[in-house]
Formats: structure tokens, sequence, C-alpha cells
């Protein structure tokens, strides 16, 4: 444990939040800033027989109106970044053209000088629809009926078969086959701050800037230079606060494209702050899948095969990682468990619904329900303990690196300490006892649990759309303040705590010496973003890699001024010290030296004769006078590190879950919920 | 037809002329420039607006500002005095009871509210007290422990 890693430290970030001081985009008020409405479709599925804007138009405060037809050929589709083997991508235009395949999809925007006035005039415009039959199941549509996208001929956007081992060969063997449908409920993410754009665009110098509520700046810097048709050096993105995302803001949506573009068009400032029943409507959507579940195991509880053969509802578009998210499902369907042979049949279907995408886990929690729902229902059909079937499919703790059938390595686990540690604290055996005696008593207690594997640490660029990596710059300025520049983009994570926990560690300064910055693709080297549980583990990994790097400079240019060899140096507590490494050596220790106080505003003059340490603080000094720098070293002290994940992380762990139900009501009160998880590294235990 | 109100936000005086339909949220954020106080569902579900308006908790989406003449009105730019923070504030701080922050303003309003009215709040107390404020990111766990740090302080204040 450090001096700040491994410590409960409080966030450096939250006195600004507490204080109602920080930024969210809604926050950022710029003159003459004009705002978005959008006019929506009411419908899920209706041809756009005409649209009238001469009332809007009219209306006071009004600047302009766009509809499809304004932006069709200007405006670049929302983009989908999942390849999968002949997947249909549909023509996803930021503004609806010939029909509206959503409740929620976009048909025209309202710019008005105020948002009161821009909504009124929205009022006014009036669509014509003529309706069409509604795609909502994705069992029946995959069959037959109504064709959302003409031009595919049916609903179905691909299908994909994954997983390893003789499945067939493995149901076979099974003393028993279980069977069981599962069905993932669609759901609407609901961060408490919806979306919202604000974007400038700056014609003299040909700047735009957006400021967006999103998990990833630098991708959508990139996907909206494509979109708008500007370069993306030309584009900067800004995150501001960001509250909340859960998946739903690792994406590119088209009302992001529209505010930039049309600022470009009336080069003034414009903002969209999503309504929550636009958030609710037109925001990606999570899960919404319904499959079956078929398990075969011996009558000893050990399973020879797992077969889950699944409908993904798509809804009506892809959006940046739509279809990609039941591969996910897919990938963990081995859960904490040796599974010889597993197979996914996925068949991706198109629904008069918004897009479905990641969410809080993205397709992960769906295979970790449908691995976990078959334990329960084998134990049962053997009249086996839940615990104990578990128990008996778990790989050993040697047995890793664990390969799954699912084409996973597993780095490391230790499945059956969990789930031990779960039933001891939650004293398994009595709560087995007191819930036969309270069902005597004809109450409902019902004792759940799950022993799962999580895939973090997204993740290794082969296996990841576009570059899993982090990145990372750690620059000491000239005053010794240290600043981290992260590609990761926390909103709510609480990085700038734990990142300057690292930093400060590793270089030994101040925790308050560091800043951490983030978000803005100006100021932030090329990052990947905040999502998948990754930006401890890569981004975190990327700034301690960056720190080791800007330390090899640190010492040489110790050595140098010390005059000894680098080798020769210890370095603690921030400082390098060429007699403590010496007096490690001997035993004998000597006395810091004291470095003397700069005059206020002025910067101090780094006395170097005779010196026996120095602080890394002081050499930043010393490189960017660079009057003493050893031949052909670079004035300056700043690292920059890309780190390239060679696996993913697999963390497990354990929950157990008691409720009663009662009887009448139905009502389901929580008696008791037991959670163990493998958190690997604590770097704070007060976010963790 | 623009309607003249007289307002006290955080001890400060206001005198404005607005449109009768403004929402006392956007009064706050878009006139005073008081961005502390958010709009999370515009529909007093989610309570991230949460102000104290004559010392009592209101969600400000759904009130309008020319109802609020000749009120006090408190927002989260308020709470501190003299530079240190509300208990309530140190709590969250201390507690861990915030992440991305949206919902925070209005949690520690309607927090203070309710351990005005209950200093000992029991952990069912708060729950139930703060059930009109939504947060998506902690699990109200922390939240909970935040308020009881806030209650127990105050107590020795």
């Amino acid at each position: 444990m450090g001096k700040y890693v491994g410590q409960r430290i409080k966030r450096t970030e939250d006195p600004r939040l507490i204080k109602g001081l920080a930024h969210y985009v809604d926050d950022i008020r710029l003159p003459d800033t004009l705002h978005v409405v959008f006019v929506r479709s009411i419908y899920a599925h209706a041809r756009i027989t005409g649209i009238d804007v001469t009332e809007a138009v009219k209306s006071p405060g009004v600047v302009a109106v766009y509809t499809g037809k304004d932006i069709a050929t200007t405006v670049g589709p929302v983009p989908c970044a999942a390849a999968l083997p002949d997947l249909k991508v549909p023509d996803y235009r930021v503004l609806a053209t010939g029909k509206a395949l959503f409740v929620g999809h976009p048909i025209a925007a309202v710019v008005a000088k105020d948002r009161y006035a821009a909504r009124d005039a929205a009022d006014l415009i009036s669509v014509d629809y003529e309706e069409l039959p509604v795609v909502v199941d994705v069992e029946a549509s995959a069959k037959g009926g109504p064709v959302i996208h003409e031009k595919f001929g049916n609903n179905i956007a691909y299908t994909l078969t994954s997983g390893e081992g003789d499945i067939d060969a493995a149901l076979k063997a099974a003393d028993r086959i279980v069977t069981q449908r599962m069905v993932h409920q669609r759901l609407a993410p609901v961060a408490m701050e919806g979306r919202g754009v604000l974007a400038r665009y700056f014609p003299g110098e040909e700047e735009l800037t957006v400021w967006s509520s999103t998990q990833i700046p630098h991708l959508l810097r990139t996907q909206l230079a494509l979109m708008i048709g500007i370069p993306e050096n030309k584009l900067r993105v800004i995150t501001p606060e960001v509250g909340g995302g859960f998946g739903s803001k690792l994406n590119v949506y088209a009302e992001e494209a529209l505010l930039g573009w049309i600022s470009i068009q009336l080069c003034k400032p414009v903002k969209w702050i999503e309504t929550r029943r636009e958030n609710m409507q037109a925001t990606i959507h999570g899960r919404a899948q319904v499959g079956t579940v078929e398990v075969g195991c011996r009558n000893d509880g050990i399973l020879t095969g797992l077969r889950y053969n699944v409908f993904a509802d798509l809804g009506a578009y892809h959006q940046l990682l739509t279809p990609a998210i039941p591969t996910l499902t897919g990938l963990m369907l081995s859960g904490a468990y040796r599974i010889p042979a597993i197979q996914m049949n996925v068949t991706g279907v198109f629904t008069n619904k918004m897009s479905t995408d990641a969410y809080r886990g993205a397709g992960r929690p769906e295979a970790t329900y449908v691995v976990e729902r078959a334990m329960d229902i084998v134990a049962a059909e053997l009249k086996m303990d839940p615990v104990e079937v578990r128990r008996k499919n778990f790989p050993a703790k040697t047995e890793f690196p664990f390969h799954t059938a699912t084409g996973l390595d597993y780095d490391s686990g230790d499945y059956e300490a969990a789930l031990d540690k779960a039933l001891d604290l939650s004293g398994y055996q009595k709560l087995r006892q007191e819930q036969t005696k309270a069902r005597a008593e004809g109450k409902l207690i019902g004792i759940g649990m799950s022993s799962y594997v999580e895939i973090c640490a997204l993740g290794p660029s082969q296996a990841m759309p576009a570059g899993g990596w982090e990145s990372a710059t750690v620059r000491i300025e000239p005053t010794g303040k240290v600043t981290v520049m992260t590609g990761a983009s926390p909103h709510g994570q609480g990085q700038e705590t734990s990142f300057a926990q690292i930093a400060a560690d590793e270089l030994g300064v101040d925790l308050h010496d560091v800043t951490v910055i983030h978000g803005d693709t100006a100021i932030v080297q090329y990052g990947i973003g905040t999502f998948g549980s990754r930006a401890t583990a890569v981004g975190g990994t990327a700034v301690l890699i960056a720190i080791q790097k800007l330390k090899e400079k640190a010492a040489k240019i110790a050595a140098h001024i010390l005059q000894c060899e680098a080798s020769g140096l210890a370095f603690e507590g921030g400082r390098y010290s060429k007699q403590r490494a010496a007096a490690a050596a001997t035993g004998v220790s000597e006395p810091d030296v004291a470095v003397g106080e700069a005059p206020a505003g002025a910067l101090p003059e780094p006395d170097t004769e005779g010196r026996s340490t120095l602080t890394i603080q002081e050499i930043a000094l010393i490189a960017h006078i660079a009057k003493e720098l050893p031949p052909d070293t670079e004035p300056g002290l700043s690292a920059t590190y890309f780190f390239e994940p060679k696996n993913f992380t697999f963390p497990f762990g354990t929950h157990i879950c008691v409720v009663e139900i009662d009887k009448e009501t139905g009502e389901t009160t929580f008696l008791r919920y037991v959670a163990v998880d493998d958190c690997g590294k604590v770097i704070n235990p007060l976010l963790v | 037809m623009n309607q003249a109100i007289s307002i006290s936000v955080n001890g400060v005086d206001h005198h404005d002329e607005v449109e009768p339909r403004l929402l006392l949220v956007h009064y706050l954020r878009e006139l005073l420039g008081l961005t502390g106080t958010h709009v999370g569902c515009e529909t007093s579900i989610c309570g991230a607006c949460t102000i104290l308006v004559d010392g009592q908790a209101v969600k400000s989406c759904t009130m309008f500002a020319v109802q609020a003449d000749g009120a006090n009105i408190t927002t989260i730019e308020g709470l501190a005095t003299n530079g240190s923070l509300h208990p309530m504030q140190e709590g969250f701080w201390e507690q861990h009871g915030l992440q991305c922050g949206y919902c925070t303003p209005g949690m520690i309003i309607a927090a203070t509210q309710l351990i005005d009215r209950n200093p000992n709040p029991s952990r069912e107390e708060i729950r139930h007290g703060l059930e009109g404020n939504l947060c998506r990111c902690t699990g109200y766990q922390h939240i909970v422990e935040a308020v009881e740090y806030a209650a127990k302080k105050k107590a020795e204040l």
C-alpha cells in the first residue's frame, strides 16, 4: 500500500459537485446561443407524406427549421462500428426521410432564440403520416410479416453462430437436458442527465467545438468529422461534467452531428438539451433478447453442454455497437463453469423501436442470467442444492488460465473461494433451515444466488471494433505541478482522484499537486473512452507506464546533475539521491538537503551545485530551463504512453440474495444481500 | 405579457419581469445563472431540481417563477455558509454519496430538510424521506450513510 494508493481518499472532484459549481453541458452558457427542439415521430412505423413548416418558420424567435430533405445529402449517416459477417446496415439518416421507423425518430429540427420559442414553433409543425403495420415481436417478425427496410426483403439483420465443442454430441451424451425460455426485457438506461449538445462554429478559424454529454470524446470527434465533413483537426469535442452514461453515451447520435452542422450553417452557438421523454424514446435501449437455453447434464450434476438460441431485438437501425452487443452474451456463456461444448445461435432482428446498444454490462449480464438460471434449473431437476451444482462445475483455482468453450482465456480465478465466502457471510445452511421453517408457516422465502465472471478491461484491440488501448500523458510543469491527461473519460468513476493517487505515489509528490485532465480533444491525446469496466484497468495502467517512462528521463537528468550513474540513484519520496543508494548499502543515513523556497511570483532558481539529492519537481524545472541537461536530451519532462492490454480481465464473485414475497400483495422484501466480488488491486477503498 | 417578480435567492434580492409560463428552475438557471440546480425529468419525479422555497423542499421544474414571487429561496449554491460546507455537503463528500453528481444538489437539499424535520432519522426514514429523489449511480447505500453522517455532525454543532 502506498501513501495514497490503497487509501480511503475523498474524491477531489466532489467539492465542485456538492457546491453546485460543476458544469454539465446545459450549464455552459455562450452569448447568442440558439436553441434546438426536435419534432419526433409519434408513430412507430409510418410513411411521412408531408411536413408543413410554414407556421413554424413565422413563429416569433425562430431562426431556422430543417427537415430530412435539407440534410439528406449533406450530413452523413449515423455510424455503426460493429463488423459482423453479412451484416445488413440500413442507411441511418440524422433526420427521417420517407419513413419514420420508431417513436421518437427525429423528423424536423427547429432553431430559435430560446428554448421556449423553439418549442412553441415545433408545436406548429404539421407532419402527415400514413400509418404502417408495426414490427414489435422479434420471434414473429423473424419469420415474416411487414418489412421495415424494404431493400433487405426481411427483418433479419444477421445470424451468427459462436462457440466451441461438438454441441450435438455433448447434448446427446447428457443424462438429462433441461430447456428454459429466457426473456431479457427491453429497458431504457435513463442517466440522470439526458443527452445534451452545444456546438459553436467559428467561421474565420473554420473551427467547430462540440460539447457533448458523451463517454467517448475522441471516437465521437472522428465520427462527427466524417458525418459533418469537417477536417478532424478542426473539430474539438469537449465532454464537460457528464451526469451518468451507463453505456447510453457510448455512442454517436444523430443529434450530435445535426447540432454541429446547424452551428456551421448559422455561425452561431446552438444548444439542444434532451428532455426526459426524448431520452426514453431516442436514446439507446438495453437488453431485449428472447431465447431458449438447453443445458445437458449428467445425473451427478456435471454439465456436458449448453446451447442458447436467441433473437436479439436490435431496433430500427444500428447505433454504434447495436449488432455487437448480443455477441458479448455469446462470449460469456461459460460463466464461472467448465462447460465442454457451448453454442449460441443469435438472430438479430429489426423492429420498430429505438436501437438497443450497450447498457450496464452490455450483453454480459444477459449471459450471467442465462447460465445462472440454468444452474438453478439443473439443481431443481436433479434435486441437488444449487450450491453443489455450481461447485461441481467450477474450474479449480489451479486450472487458470482457463480456456472456455466460448473462446476466451480467463486469466485468473478462485470461484470456490468466493462462493464459500458468500455462504459463510450469509450463514447459508442456517438460511436454508429458516427458509424451510418459514415455508412450513406459509411464508414465501426465496434464496437466490449467482456466481459470475465478468469480462472487463475492454480490451485487446484485436477483439475491439476500433482500438482497445488507452492513453496517458504525464507532464511535470516548470513549477512542479503534475498534469495527467487520460484518454479515458470519467463521468462519476472518480478517476480524477484515483489516477492522481497513482501519479502522486509513483512520483512521490503531494496528491494535490496532481491534476487529471480528460474529455477535451484539443488538450488530451487521442483516447478511447470510459466504458466496459476499462478506465482504471487500461487507462490507469497507461498512466503508470507513462510515469515510468518519465522517470527514466528524470533519472538520467538527476544522474547528470548529481554526477553519478543513473543505476546508482535511489528514488524515494519524490527525491533522487546518490547518497541514499550508497547509504542503503552501508546502513548510514544522510539528512535531507534543504531546498530554498522561491519568492512569490518567481520560478525557483535550481541550485545544483554540490547537491546530493534532487526532487523530481526540481528536475522538471531543470528540464524546462534546459541549461544543464545531459547531451542529446530533449528539454521538458513529460511522457505519453498508449497501453495495449494483452487480454481482458475476468473478475468474479458470488452474490446471495434472500427475499420474502407477500402472498397477498406480491410485494417483495429484501431480507439479506451478500456480495463477494473480486476487486483486484484496490486503489481507493472508498470508491470500490 | 411579462409579470414583475421579487424573489430572494440565497440572501440576494432579485427583481425581474418574466413570462408567466417561465419555470422557476429556468429562472434560477438562465436568468440568475445558478446552474447548480439541475433538470432531470421535467415532471417532479426525479428531484434533481429540488430547492428550498421558504424552507420547504420544492421541485423547481414544476413551479412557475411567478408563483415564487415574494419567496425566500435557497439553492445548492447558497447552502455553504461563509465558505464552510453545510454538514450535508460534508456528509456526501465524506461518505462518497455521489458519483456523477447530477442528482446531488437536489439530493442534498432534500436531505437537509429531512434532518431539519427529523434530526436523528433511522435508515428506513432516510430512504423514505428521499423517495422523491432518484440516483442512478450509487445504489443509494452511500447516500443513506451521508445523511446519517450529516445528522450526527449537525447534532454536534
